[in-house]
């Protein structure tokens, strides 16, 4: 923590404050009233914002920092989660060595694939990445069955090895005998606080993985990728190799996505091929850019936004839309339900869309500029905006 | 023996004979001059130099090694930067940061991993590139964004990036190109402070006469791919050859 700059440490304690208390945070609305469906304090979907969060703060050391664009980057989760499961079905149900593995066999195959599409930039870049994501997916959907189990998924089974399960080891994973899927149960009044294991483990290497990308973004290393991304050209004639930096940006962001799909593994243990699919790659892109490209905070909250509309938006039937609109008159709540009717439910994707387009449109840097221009307009009120607008152009988001 | 030694180096782009046995040997400490009309061949020979180019035949040698076939940013680290005709700085980050990046590429060559150690820890680097912005006042620009510079000051920064790497040879390519004549003024007046300080080798393409009469020490002059003369500057304006070809008969 001494290593950090104020600001860089405030905002570090901020998402540790966030990330300990998400079961309050994300629970605001008490048990049973009609506004409990937009609670997000369950085990599942907290492990999931936590797991893209750490998925989304890698990719932007290769995206936002150095500005390489890849398409495939769900290739190197589906390799992280497939190589915690063969740990999990060789040695035992501990998601320590699964987690460990995931990272070293992620870093491999991006070293390998980075090897190869960091000779190109620009959009030949990106398309190298998905055409090697999209053949891992065909890989693992059909030749490498005996890897993959193809297209049942990778999972555990009773006959399998499992070399270091002793007799009293248990059969979900664990943290050396603590269960992931533990939960403890905090009931104050009508809510009900929901502390998971599995959840705490997530925000931990959450907070791990977001303090190293601090480091990096501040460190020489850092600087050298935010410099190719600005000027290559000039790079290379100020004596620096460009390729071994974009490479190993490509391998750190690798290990991350790594790590997150063994993280993934650890709290389902499954995996299937449609985790490398194109799709799922496009996801972490969207994001990154809905967060902030090249921010430090915004790909977390990227990650959040998106999971949260995933799993709550999708939830919202026609049967509760009636009910919220119940008062009105029946023309006009039929006619209104009909027309929310695109918007929730299976046609998520459609709000989540146009949310989208609105971010991309009015605020090119995310999330993340929206809440600096908020920022600004409170701290301008008080400031009489002296100086507030050079500065803000003079220092990139953060 | 020059610092930089140049033989019978051709150079061609399809049919075009862009460079034709161009000799030229530049001797340390000294500001040497090239020049000629466009298309003469200029660029095409400092791209020869940093490794953008490679000529299809003769010897470019460096400090005794030939610098053929060696990557730009090898040509680099053996101590040759580069000014261009259009500035080549990091649009994207402040002025301090366009300077501290030489500073870390010539402290740590060119690539260190050094991913856990603060930017702003590192206090020899840091002193080295403010130094290096006092000396072309630029100091109180150091926070902004070098995309928000002037014309000038661009060049002026992207001079300041290549002195902090302590060149051995410095290459200008029309470096008061599109200035205004007191920047120009301003210019002239730092390449000689340079000069005067550090005794920088430098090699300057320019079509600005009253530039090159200011500062070389020795001129080529290129037309059509080969030096039709290269003498010092007194001689240069009286020389028949290059009254033909590049005055055009005017004077």
């Amino acid at each position: 923590m001494k290593h950090l700059s104020k600001t860089d440490k405030s905002t570090f304690i901020l998402v540790a404050i966030l990330a300990l208390l998400a079961p309050f945070i994300l629970n605001p609305f008490p048990e049973g009233s009609a506004m409990a469906q937009f609670n997000a304090g369950y085990p599942d979907l907290m492990q999931r914002f936590a797991i893209f969060g750490i998925l989304a703060i890698g990719f932007n050391i290769l995206f936002g920092l150095t500005g390489y664009l890849s398409f495939g980057h769900a290739a190197f989760l589906g390799v992280g989660s497939y190589s915690a499961v063969w740990m999990f079905k060789l040695l035992s149900m501990n998601i320590v060595p699964a987690i460990i593995l995931s990272v070293i066999v992620a870093g491999v195959f991006s070293l390998l694939i980075g090897f190869i599409c960091l000779r190109r930039s620009g959009i030949y870049f990106s398309i190298l990445t998905l055409m090697f994501a999209q053949m891992s997916y065909s890989l693992a959907y059909s030749v490498l069955t005996p890897l993959t189990n193809g297209e049942t998924g990778l999972q555990v089974y009773n006959d399998d090895p499992q070399y270091l399960m002793g007799p009293n080891s248990s059969e979900v994973t664990n943290l050396f005998g603590l269960e992931m899927r533990s939960t403890f149960t905090l009931d104050v009044g009508p809510w009900a606080f929901q502390f998971n294991l599995g959840y705490y483990v997530c925000a931990l290497f959450l907070l791990l993985a977001f303090y190293i990308a601090i480091r990096i973004f501040r460190s020489p290393f850092g600087l050298m990728l935010r410099a190719i991304k600005t000027n290559q050209t000039r790079l290379n004639y100020t004596g620096l190799n460009s390729r071994p930096y974009t490479l190993a940006a490509f391998v750190i962001s690798g290990m991350y996505a790594g790590l997150a799909g063994g993280l993934m593994a650890s709290m389902d243990p499954l995996a299937g091929a449609e985790r490398m699919y194109w799709t799922a790659s496009g996801e972490i892109v969207l994001m990154t850019i809905l967060g902030g490209v090249g921010t430090l905070l915004g790909p977390v909250l990227g990650a959040g936004f998106i999971k949260y509309f995933e799993n709550i938006f999708s939830k919202i039937n026609d049967t509760v839309l009636h009910t919220w609109f119940s008062i009105l008159p029946d023309g006009l709540e039929n006619a209104i339900v009909w027309v929310l009717h695109f918007f929730v439910g299976k046609g998520w994707h459609l709000t989540l869309g146009l949310l989208f387009m609105m971010i991309v449109i009015f605020l090119p840097g995310g999330l993340m500029e929206g809440g600096q221009k908020i920022m600004n307009k409170i701290r301008g009120k008080k400031k009489n905006d002296k100086d507030g607008g050079a500065k803000a152009a003079a220092t990139p988001a953060e | 023996m020059g610092i930089l030694e140049v033989q019978n180096v051709n150079k061609s782009f399809g049919g075009l004979k862009a460079l034709q046995n161009v000799n030229l040997d530049i001797e340390e400490g000294t500001i040497h001059a090239i020049i000629g009309p466009n298309g003469a061949g200029k660029s095409t020979l400092l791209n020869c130099f940093v490794g953008k180019l490679v000529p299809d035949t003769g010897t470019v040698m460096f400090d005794g090694k030939s610098l053929l076939g060696i990557k730009p940013h090898e040509i680099n680290q053996t101590g040759v930067s580069r000014v261009f005709q259009t500035p080549e700085i990091f649009s994207e980050l402040t002025v301090a940061e366009n300077v501290l990046i030489p500073c870390f590429a010539k402290r740590d060559g060119a690539f260190t991993l050094n991913a856990l150690s603060r930017v702003t820890g590192e206090v020899d680097v840091r002193e080295k590139a403010e130094q290096m912005l006092i000396d072309v006042s630029m100091e109180d620009k150091k926070d902004m964004l070098a995309s928000s510079l002037s014309r000038g000051d661009k060049r002026r920064l992207e001079m300041a990036m290549c002195l902090s790497q302590d060149p051995k040879l410095l290459l200008l390519d029309e470096p008061t190109a599109g200035m205004a004549r007191a920047d120009t003024n301003n210019t002239i007046e730092l390449l000689a402070q340079i000069q005067e300080r550090r005794h920088i080798t430098m090699a300057v393409i320019e079509h600005d006469m009253h530039v090159v009469f200011s500062l070389a020490q020795k001129i080529s002059v290129l037309a059509q791919g080969t030096v039709i003369a290269e003498d010092l500057p007194e001689n240069i304006k009286g020389h028949p050859k290059v009254q033909e070809a590049y005055l055009g008969g005017a004077h």
